[in-house]
C-alpha cells in the first residue's frame, strides 16, 4: 500500500461523500476562494498524489478542525493534512514559516543534547521537586516569551505563575531541565523526524521522574501529548491533564481557593484546547471562580474563530482577517481583556495589535490579550489549611 | 598550536563591515582564517533564524558586524539588529548555547584594523570556550 493510500485509510478520507459541509464552514475557504478542504480530499481519492504534494494549499489549512467537527462521516481532515504535510516536505514542498523559521529552529535546538537553562524562571520562592507524582510540562512558553518579547513578554511569567498556583494548593510539581519542546510545531510543519526525536526524549524524561500525572498550561503541548504522542508511541503510562481541569479538581477537594477579582473578561477558545481536546467548560469555570464576570463572544466553544495561524506556518492576509474578526467580537463584549490558554493565540493576536499599520477596523481598539494562567495566579486566595 | 579550529559565520553589512573586511584584506593584515563571511545589505536584514540556523549547522560562533550606530546606510537598520541580537543572546542562554558565542560589533569601512582585531579576539574566545556542543563540545 502506498503511503497516501495508508493516510486515506487511516483518516477515513474514503468515507467522504463530497457533501461540501467542510468547505462551507471552513474559515479559510471563506476568505480564500481557491482553498477547499473537500477538493483536497477528492483529489486524494482520485489518486492525484503528486498534485496534493506540490500544492501550496496544504499549508493554507489552519488545522482548526471546524471541518472535523462538522463532517457527518467523521473524516479526520486535520489528521490527513498533518500527515500529507510530512509527505509534502519529503518532495520539497516547504511551508513559509514566520520569522524565517526561528521558532522551529528554537524548538529543534532544545533537543540537540546540550545542557539547557530552561528553568531560569525558577525563583527561590517557588517550590518544585525532582521526583514526584505531579509533573508540570512547561513546554517552550518561556522561550517563546524571549523570542517574542516585543509582542508577548508576559509569556515569560507563565511557568512561574503555574508553579505558584500549584504551590498555593499545596502541590510541589516536578519540573525538569532535561525537558524539550513537545514538537507540535515541527510535526504540523512536516518535520516528523525532529518531532519523533523530541517525543522520545520527553517521554524518557517524564518516566524517569516517576510522575503519574502530567499537567500542561499550554494547549498545544496538551494536544500533542494526548493525541499525537499516543498515536506515535502508544500508551504513555501517565495521565495527561490540562491545568484548568486539574485546578478544578483541586478546588473541588477544597485545596485551592480563588477570588478577589471584580473585573470583566472574555475568553478565547484556542482550537487545540477547544475543538481538538474538547475542553470548553473547565477554563470558564476557573475564570468565574476568581469572581470575574465572564462575558462571552458571539462565536464560542466549537464555533470559536481561530487565531488564524498554526505552527507558525503561512501567516498571511487570511490569518490577519481572522484575527481582526475575532478582535471585533471581543470588542463587542465591552470588556478590555481577552484571556486564552494558548501561548500561540496570545502571540498572534498581540502581533496584529502591535503592528505599525493596523487594519482600519481595529485602529483604536484597546483590548489586552492575557494568558489565563497568569490571570489566575493574580487571584489566589492565600494558602488554604490542610 | 590552537587546540581546535573554530568555525565562525560572520554576517557583514554591505556598506561598512564588508568593506572593512576588504580593507583588512588589501592592507594585508593577518587574522585567523576562521570566519566564513556572508554579506547582507544591512544588519537590519538579519533574522534571529540566521543565527540559530548557523548554530544548528555546527557553527562555533556567529559574528554580526555592521555600521556604527547613527551611521547606518538605511538610517536605523543597525538599531534593529541591536535589539534582535540582544534577544537572540537571551534565547541562546536559555537553550544552553553560550551567548558569548554570538558577538555584535560595529566596524566601519575604514576600520580594517578593527576587523582583523575582532576576528583575532573572537577566535581566541571561541578557542577558550571550546567547540559548540552541537559538534561534540562539552555539554
Amino acid at each position: 500500500m502506498t503511503k497516501i493510500k495508508e493516510i486515506i485509510e487511516d483518516t477515513k478520507a474514503f468515507d467522504c461523500v463530497e457533501c461540501g459541509k467542510c468547505t462551507s464552514l471552513c474559515p479559510v475557504a471563506k476568505l480564500n476562494p481557491n482553498f477547499a478542504p473537500r477538493l483536497i480530499v477528492v483529489k486524494a481519492q482520485e489518486g492525484m498524489e503528486a498534485e496534493i504534494k506540490s500544492d501550496k494549499d496544504i499549508w493554507s489549512c489552519i488545522t482548526c478542525e471546524v471541518c472535523n467537527d462538522m463532517c457527518p462521516y467523521e473524516v479526520d481532515f486535520s489528521g490527513f493534512i498533518q500527515r500529507m504535510r510530512v509527505e509534502a516536505t519529503h518532495s520539497g514542498n516547504m511551508p513559509t514559516c514566520s520569522l524565517a523559521g526561528a521558532v522551529h529552529a528554537m524548538e529543534r535546538l532544545t533537543g540537540t543534547g546540550q545542557k539547557q537553562n530552561r528553568l531560569v524562571w525558577l525563583t527561590d520562592d517557588l517550590k518544585v521537586k525532582e521526583k514526584g507524582d505531579v509533573y508540570y510540562f512547561t513546554g517552550c512558553v518561556y522561550q517563546l516569551g524571549v523570542l517574542f518579547q516585543d509582542k508577548a513578554p508576559e509569556l515569560k511569567q507563565v511557568p512561574a505563575s503555574v508553579v505558584r498556583i500549584l504551590n498555593a494548593a499545596g502541590i510541589e510539581p516536578v519540573v525538569s531541565n532535561q525537558e524539550v519542546c513537545c514538537g507540535h510545531d515541527l510535526l504540523w510543519s512536516g518535520d516528523e523526524d525532529s518531532y519523533t526525536e523530541l517525543m522520545e526524549k520527553n517521554i524518557k524524561t517524564i518516566k524517569e521522574t516517576g510522575a503519574k500525572t502530567v499537567v500542561f498550561s499550554c494547549a498545544e503541548g496538551f494536544r500533542t501529548f494526548d493525541i499525537d504522542y499516543q498515536d506515535f508511541y502508544g500508551d504513555l503510562g501517565f495521565e495527561v491533564k490540562h491545568i484548568s481541569e486539574y485546578l478544578l479538581d483541586l478546588m473541588d477537594e477544597g485545596k485551592l481557593e480563588l477570588g478577589g477579582s471584580d473585573s470583566k473578561v472574555t475568553y478565547h477558545d484556542s482550537c487545540r484546547l477547544g475543538r481538538h481536546m474538547e475542553v470548553y467548560d473547565p477554563p470558564r469555570d476557573l475564570i468565574k471562580a476568581t469572581g470575574t464576570e465572564l462575558i462571552e463572544m458571539l462565536s464560542i466553544k466549537d464555533k470559536a474563530i481561530c487565531c488564524g495561524v498554526n505552527a507558525f506556518v503561512n501567516c498571511g492576509e487570511v490569518s490577519k482577517r481572522m484575527q481582526v474578526e475575532r478582535l471585533l467580537e471581543a470588542k463587542g463584549t465591552g470588556t478590555d481583556t481577552m484571556l486564552t490558554f494558548c501561548p500561540k493565540c496570545l502571540i498572534h493576536y498581540n502581533c496584529i495589535l502591535a503592528a505599525e499599520k493596523k487594519p482600519e477596523e481595529i485602529k483604536d481598539l484597546k483590548i489586552k490579550i492575557k494568558d489565563a494562567s497568569n490571570f489566575i495566579a493574580e487571584h489566589l486566595k492565600g494558602r488554604s489549611q490542610g | 598550536m590552537i587546540p581546535f579550529d573554530p568555525q565562525i559565520v560572520a554576517f557583514c553589512c554591505n556598506w561598512c563591515s564588508y568593506a572593512g573586511a576588504d580593507l583588512a584584506g588589501v592592507s594585508r593584515l593577518q587574522y585567523p582564517a576562521t570566519a566564513r563571511i556572508i554579506r547582507i545589505m544591512c544588519t537590519g536584514r538579519l533574522e534571529p533564524q540566521f543565527i540559530l540556523r548557523a548554530f544548528e549547522l555546527g557553527a562555533d560562533g556567529v559574528l554580526i558586524a555592521g555600521c556604527h550606530l547613527g551611521e547606518c546606510h538605511y538610517i536605523t537598520g543597525n538599531e534593529r539588529a541591536k535589539v534582535k541580537v540582544a534577544m537572540t543572546k537571551e534565547l541562546l542562554d536559555v537553550l544552553g548555547l553560550d551567548s558569548r558565542r554570538l558577538r555584535l560589533e560595529w566596524i566601519s569601512a575604514s576600520e580594517g584594523i578593527k576587523f582583523a582585531k575582532t576576528m583575532d579576539d573572537f577566535t581566541k574566545q571561541l578557542v577558550k570556550l571550546g567547540p559548540s556542543p552541537l559538534r561534540g563540545g562539552t555539554k
